[in-house]
């Protein structure tokens, strides 16, 4: 029996194929790759031209005559200018305090109010729940100009607190949470019970560490809507010394930098790549954690 | 004529041998088992007949025809999965329904849109409604059609999964472990319905199972597969009554075949324990054999043991277990080095013996199978025992 | 009998003490989210309708009541009706771009082996970069005289294009870095839905005739993608909708308005010229367009759509 052996097939797998069928299988591969290709360029032109412009000289940017990579290589210039101009790490070092921040309120005030509402009865529980489910559908914009003028009333403008209030509870993370707890079985509960422990070491030691999957997800759902954020920063932040990475990179081009491009590309390779990394660092987490986060 | 005939099937995944040249030839019309352990290759094989997998060398032939060059729709073959896999999103009509769609309507017909341009795609369509009608009646469906696959109990899930795959009248119908994802007394029924169900159609249905008491029960001929082999191929009575080896005999049959472990004297005669046994076969002395019988073979000795020539052991009983029916009776071979040993009896046998004292177990040798070393079966010489033992029984 | 209590099930003293310490345990543990949901969600709201209703300006003393001349203003304001048109376009072009281009690219990535992981990072890579730098980036490549995107325009034979100066370009553009920045994050939600359909569902179309891609799309992945769907879908118009940070940097609303979204125009009025009472006012439209949206969301998201 002639037969011609095909690695084997994603799914579907075709019988021993003759190879007219050998053909239009590559031909579909071609076609595959070729539109995830394209896709693909459209995705990366962005940084690669950032990355290379962030080298180039002036006059080589300043130029009609495109050419993929500089002939001289202007790298330290163009950062050690960036860098001198405006605190670049600075604004770095913003972001990372007010993720962090972010988070780490967002979590302690988040986990026991999810585990109330999932394993305990409480009177108001429903409605607690109710208004979290009505917190899930306003965004942030919108109670913003009252507490625009609530923190200005308290002369708290221009500080990391008031960078991060609004944000300190996330209805997000409680109503993930809790869909998460729910699943926890009573009987290790109980157990903890009988064993003594109190209802705060049961969720700290007990149920926490369980969650850990979706605290992670939540810890990159959280970090990267924050580091990104513009809006509230432009609000409540004047003084570029307390400036989060975009609020910074704003001040940055709006200087007299303007149209200084080298210097432009360099500030944000800095500013974007602190993220870009921890994302390459920990690729499956963020995938795993858009995953969960978006369709649990 | 939906013969179904393979040649020397050869696949692996990767490193991995799955099967290793398999020869199978199924007549017109046959019910044929494809039984063993899990991971023996049976599921891999069926797999490969409906053209979801692809051999790596030899060739599946169905109707005398090669299919080899065949997609899987075009090979007149239907399926059942082990998880049905019923379209969820769909009513039990339109899965039933489905391959009739696939196949009367063209591609422009089935768009969505562009389908309302067809002017004969009503009456198609009513003519797939009368044949999925048809076969929703042969299986008790009629009143389930509008319901979704979620809505259905296991036994009706599995029953649309069958007329999904009647409706197109397949020339073979392939099941891969069916009936496993149902729960013990509706497997029994649906076992019956299904012998029933080959016997009205007269289309060729090759089953996988792992379940010895479906391949029995059903099947008109067994392929008992192993690590990717055929070890034996025969009718049900075949395999129980004459196990190629070993693997053949502790697989097919409940309880499991009591394996003792013996050895050859001078002139092929057995002996068990030391005693000598009216048995013999062909093979040098002294060489290690095993010795099956079955539960049903195996019985309490009346009155003194080795009465009137009868092989017999002594054993110990270690446990009784109650079917109703009968009882069986575990025994454990006091200071043998062998596994213990079980017999079937009834409930008036059974309350004569306990776990105190030890009683003599008689077999009939007649019904003994004997395998060499390797596990493959030795007949039994002519003349030898066979003769001496039946005028004894009389 | 005499053995100590294991504590018998239902004991009436000891249950009801143990119901109470769960009472006051949960309670005090909703005690902290529920300050926070007043101070930061309820309250503001509260003051916000208030402010709607009045002609409040930033840093004034007083305030007028002035009922709802605020939201009828509002709705008569040529600007504002510009605006909101301007975001419903936005979110017309990002939402069938993002979504769809999204599930083409999910579907092709999920037959990959070898190089799935690899294409996932690069469509991945914009979500986590910060939109401001990169628009800043995108600001350059589109430039007219100067970006590599119109030196190919002209060297494929067509004039060169000033993307964002250009009122007929100016949203479309700031559409495209739109579906740039979200394919990823969709195509990983598509990704998730497609590795959720059984292996069997397919093999079983194979054989009842699903012998294309077309077949097989249209009777297996569509319809069972179909939960995934609708809540991409809704995400995506809620993000759209919610446009600010590209015409903020990039366009500032110009060229001639082309560019006006509701947010920018809200935080405009509201933290540019204060005038408050309006901005409350805006801010209640915008919430109504969100909520709309959000209610779908809160159906798909808790009500796993089961066949």
């Amino acid at each position: 029996m002639a037969s011609v052996t095909l690695p084997v097939a994603a799914r579907a797998a075709a019988p021993i194929t003759p190879s007219g069928a050998i053909a239009k299988r590559l031909l579909s591969l071609v076609v595959v790759h070729g539109i995830l290709l394209a896709g693909a360029i459209f995705m990366l032109l962005p940084f690669v031209w950032m990355l290379i412009t962030s080298i180039k000289p002036p006059a080589e940017i300043f130029t009609a005559q495109i050419s993929l990579w500089p002939k001289q290589f202007y790298g330290v210039e163009n950062y050690s200018f960036a860098l001198s101009q405006a605190p670049l790490l600075r604004f770095a070092l913003n972001g990372v305090i007010l993720c962090a921040g972010i988070l780490v309120v967002q979590l302690l005030v988040a986990i026991p109010c999810a585990y109330a509402l999932a394993k305990l009865r409480f009177p108001g529980r429903n409605l607690l729940f109710v208004l979290v489910l009505l917190g899930l559908c306003i965004p942030v914009q919108v109670p913003a100009m009252p507490l625009y003028i609530a923190l200005a009333e308290l002369g708290l403008l221009n500080t990391y607190f008031a960078m991060m209030v609004p944000f300190f509870l996330s209805v997000f993370a409680i109503f993930l949470f809790r869909q998460f707890f729910r699943s926890f079985p009573d009987d290790i509960i109980h157990a903890a019970r009988l064993d003594g422990m109190s209802e705060f070491e049961i969720v700290w030691r007990i149920v926490t560490p369980s969650a850990w999957p979706a605290i992670a997800a939540f810890s990159v759902f959280s970090a990267v809507a924050h580091w990104n954020d513009l809006y509230w920063p432009l609000i409540v932040i004047s003084d570029a010394k307390l400036a989060p990475p975009p609020l910074g990179m704003m001040f940055f081009a709006d200087a007299e930098t303007g149209s200084n491009y080298g210097a432009l590309t360099a500030a944000a390779t800095v500013l974007t790549a602190p993220l870009v990394i921890a994302f390459l660092i920990a690729r499956r987490r963020f995938i795993d954690g858009i995953t969960m986060t978006g369709v649990k | 004529m939906a013969t179904v005939d393979l040649t020397s099937i050869a696949k692996s995944f990767g490193p991995t041998k799955v099967l290793g040249g398999v020869d199978l030839s199924i007549a017109d019309g046959e019910f044929l088992t494809l039984v063993g352990p899990s991971g023996c290759g049976k599921s891999t094989l069926i797999r490969i007949i409906a053209g979801l997998e692809a051999q790596d060398s030899g060739g599946v032939a169905i109707g005398g025809a090669s299919v080899d060059h065949l997609r899987a729709h075009e090979r007149r073959v239907a399926m059942v999965f082990q998880s049905y896999a019923l379209y969820p999103h769909m009513t039990v009509g339109a899965n039933i329904g489905l391959p009739l769609t696939m196949s009367r309507m063209t591609l422009r017909q089935r768009l969505p849109l562009l389908r309302l341009l067809s002017r004969q795609r009503r009456e198609i369509l009513r003519g797939i409604e009368a044949d999925v009608g048809a076969v929703a009646a042969q299986l008790q469906l009629e009143h389930l059609l509008d319901r979704r696959p979620a809505q259905l109990s296991g036994g009706q899930r599995q029953r649309v999964a069958l007329g999904r795959a009647m409706v197109r009248s397949p020339d073979v119908f392939l099941m891969d472990e069916p009936l496993s994802n149902l729960d013990a007394k509706l497997r029994v029924h649906m076992r019956t319905e299904l012998a029933e169900l080959h016997k009205r159609l007269g289309a060729t249905f090759i089953y996988v199972t792992h379940d010895q008491i479906e391949a029995m029960t059903m099947s008109d001929r067994v392929a008992m597969m192993d690590a990717g082999d055929v070890l034996q191929l025969g009718t049900p009575s075949e395999l129980y009554e004459r196990p190629a080896s070993i693997k053949v005999a502790q697989f097919i049959g409940s309880p499991a075949i009591n394996l003792l472990p013996a050895t050859l004297a001078g002139s092929g005669r057995i002996e068990l324990f030391g005693r000598p046994l009216s048995l013999a076969v062909n093979g040098t002395a002294g060489a290690s054999i095993t010795l099956g019988i079955r539960a049903e073979a195996l019985s309490l000795a009346q009155g003194e043991p080795g009465q009137g020539g009868r092989a017999w052991f002594s054993a110990r009983l270690r446990r009784k277990e109650n079917l109703g029916s009968e009882y069986i009776l575990h025994f454990d071979l006091a200071g043998r080095d062998a596994p213990g040993v079980t017999t079937r009896a009834t409930a008036a046998t059974a309350a004569t013996v306990n776990e105190t004292a030890e009683v003599a177990l008689t077999f009939d040798e007649t019904a003994c199978h004997v395998f060499d070393v390797g596990g493959e079966r030795l007949e039994p010489r002519n003349g030898g025992a066979v003769s001496s033992v039946v005028p004894l029984r009389a | 009998m005499t053995m100590t209590a294991i504590p018998a099930f239902g004991t009436p003293p000891r249950s009801r003490r143990r119901l109470w310490i769960e009472q006051i345990t949960g309670a005090s543990f909703a005690l902290p989210a529920l300050a926070l949901l007043i101070l930061t969600i309820l309250l503001p709201l509260a003051v916000l309708l208030y402010l709607s209703l009045t002609n409040y300006e930033f840093g004034a003393i007083s305030a007028d009541w002035v009922g709802l001349a605020n939201f009828s203003k509002a709705l008569a304001d040529p600007i504002i009706r510009r605006s909101v048109i301007n975001t419903l376009i936005y979110v017309a072009i990002v939402v069938p771009g993002g979504v769809f281009g999204a599930l083409l690219i999910a579907i092709l990535v999920h037959g990959r082996r070898r190089t799935r992981s690899l294409y996932e990072v690069i469509y991945f890579l914009p979500v986590t970069s910060t939109l401001i730098a990169m628009a800043t980036v995108w600001q350059f490549l589109l430039h007219p005289a100067l970006g590599p995107v119109n030196a190919m325009l002209k060297w494929l034979g067509f004039g060169e294009i000033a993307f964002l100066s250009e009122p007929s370009t100016a949203l479309a553009t700031l559409a495209v870095i739109g579906i740039w920045q979200l394919l990823g994050f969709n195509m990983i939600l598509f990704l998730a839905g497609l590795s959720a359909i059984p292996r069997d569902l397919y093999e079983a179309s194979e054989i009842d005739g699903c012998s294309n891609g077309i077949d097989r799309f249209l009777t297996i992945t569509w319809p069972l993608l179909g939960p995934t769907t609708m809540f991409v879908i809704v995400t995506t118009m809620i993000t759209a909708f919610k446009i600010f940070d590209t015409v903020a940097v990039m366009t500032r609303g110009g060229p001639m308005g082309r560019t006006e979204v509701l947010l920018y125009n809200i935080y405009l009025e509201g933290f540019q010229y204060f005038h408050t009472g309006y901005a409350a006012a805006l801010s209640f439209i915008f919430l109504a367009f969100i909520l709309v949206f959000s209610v779908a969301q809160t159906f798909t998201l808790d009500r796993k759509v089961h066949y």
